[in-house]
């Protein structure tokens, strides 16, 4: 039936969050302010491993609506556990939602984990959930992840103009859009 | 004194947004055409308990959303409603929304007038940096008005609405508070 499995990248795949064993590591995530920054326009504040847990339990609701599907993603080789991914905020009845990943730790990226991580995402979001179209959001200084969605077909829409004020300086946030019939498995 | 017109426009001023005490919302939401270029949502009636609950909401003086209703300065009647909603206090970022729920009180700038006051209420009385609205492709009277406001374009969600079969574009807009400084010198000069 599947071409080929849904979750199984070349060297990454999306698994369940076991918050027993996955929050210590998040919680260590949330130590580095640069990848605070790079996920999202909220103050960064490290989280503990029981805040994370509590933050899950979130998720879980979130994700028992239809309105969140979350995976850790985990190195195909060893199972480290190296980041996130999600589609959420649908609008079901237009077809479309909203995709976000990350890998977490400096030494983690750079080695193609998050280019895999979103072919998988995103092959869910068309193939699985069999939406329209995608958005991603992003920061205007996180060129790296600006990079890796347009390798995936992802353009440029909406520039909200120095929507994000950081260190003292005024920066745009992004918002890229992918329709399904442009997207491309890099 | 600037504050004494901070809710006095040229032809509207605003009043305190309990738009479900005045029975509108109840008639506005028969309308389906108007709740379709409100929301992307299916709309949805609600009874009067609902509304009441959202004016409250807005009305609260140390939340996150600011709701107003308009009224003519001419015959104090009830035109509409306009809402400025916090993104974030950190980085001094809202949304807006606006609405007249009467088609025979469209088309008379009484919306653009309201949104001026909107405006002027984020920027000189809770001091936000940009305020960002989003408004459907075939709303073309809307995006006229909140251009005549002073908003310029920031792009679109390509296809991001199915209606009636056909794909729509959501279009946002959004105001600095330099732009809006600026579109007011004179006015603030003569004060």
């Amino acid at each position: 039936m599947f071409e080929r499995q849904l979750f199984e990248g070349e060297s990454v795949r999306l698994t369940a969050y076991d918050p027993d064993k996955d929050a210590e590591v998040e919680s260590k995530w949330t130590e580095d302010s640069d990848y605070l920054h790079a996920i999202n326009e909220r103050p960064a504040y490290p989280l503990s491993a029981h805040l994370i847990k509590k933050k899950h339990e979130e998720r879980v609701k979130e994700a028992e609506k239809n309105r969140l599907f979350f995976w850790a993603v985990r190195k195909k080789d060893d199972d480290r556990l190296i980041g996130w991914a999600r589609l959420s905020d649908f609008e079901w009845t237009h077809g479309a939602g909203t995709v976000a990943l990350a890998v977490a730790a400096a030494a983690d990226r750079n080695h193609g984990f998050g280019s895999d991580a979103m072919r998988l995402t995103l092959r869910f979001a068309f193939d699985e959930l069999n939406l329209h179209r995608l958005r991603c959001t992003l920061p205007a200084y996180n060129e790296g992840g600006m990079r890796l969605a347009q390798r995936y077909g992802f353009v440029e829409e909406v520039r909200r103009r120095e929507a994000l004020w950081l260190n003292g300086g005024r920066y745009d946030e992004v918002w890229l859009g992918l329709l399904h019939k442009d997207v491309v498995y890099a | 004194m600037p504050d004494a017109s901070l809710f006095k426009g040229s032809l509207v001023y605003l009043t305190p947004g309990r738009v479900a005490e005045s029975g509108l919302w109840a008639r506005w939401q028969r309308d389906s055409q108007w709740m379709r270029l409100l929301d992307s949502e299916p709309p949805r009636p609600q009874p009067e308990a609902h509304h009441r609950k959202e004016d409250e909401q807005a009305g609260l003086p140390d939340g996150n959303g600011f709701g107003f209703c308009f009224r003519t300065l001419a015959d104090d009647q009830l035109v509409g409603f306009v809402y400025v909603g916090i993104l974030s206090w950190v980085h001094r970022d809202a949304i807006v929304a606006i609405g007249i729920g009467d088609r025979a009180l469209t088309g008379k700038g009484y919306g653009t007038d309201a949104m001026r006051l909107a405006l002027r209420y984020a920027f000189s009385e809770l001091d936000l940096h940009r305020v960002t609205l989003n408004v459907f492709s075939n709303n073309e009277r809307a995006i006229r008005s909140y251009e005549k406001a002073g908003f310029k374009h920031e792009g679109r969600l390509r296809q991001a609405m199915l209606r009636d079969g056909a794909r729509l574009d959501i279009i946002y807009m959004g105001i600095l508070r330099d732009e809006w400084l600026k579109m007011n010198a004179n006015e603030n000069e003569t004060r």
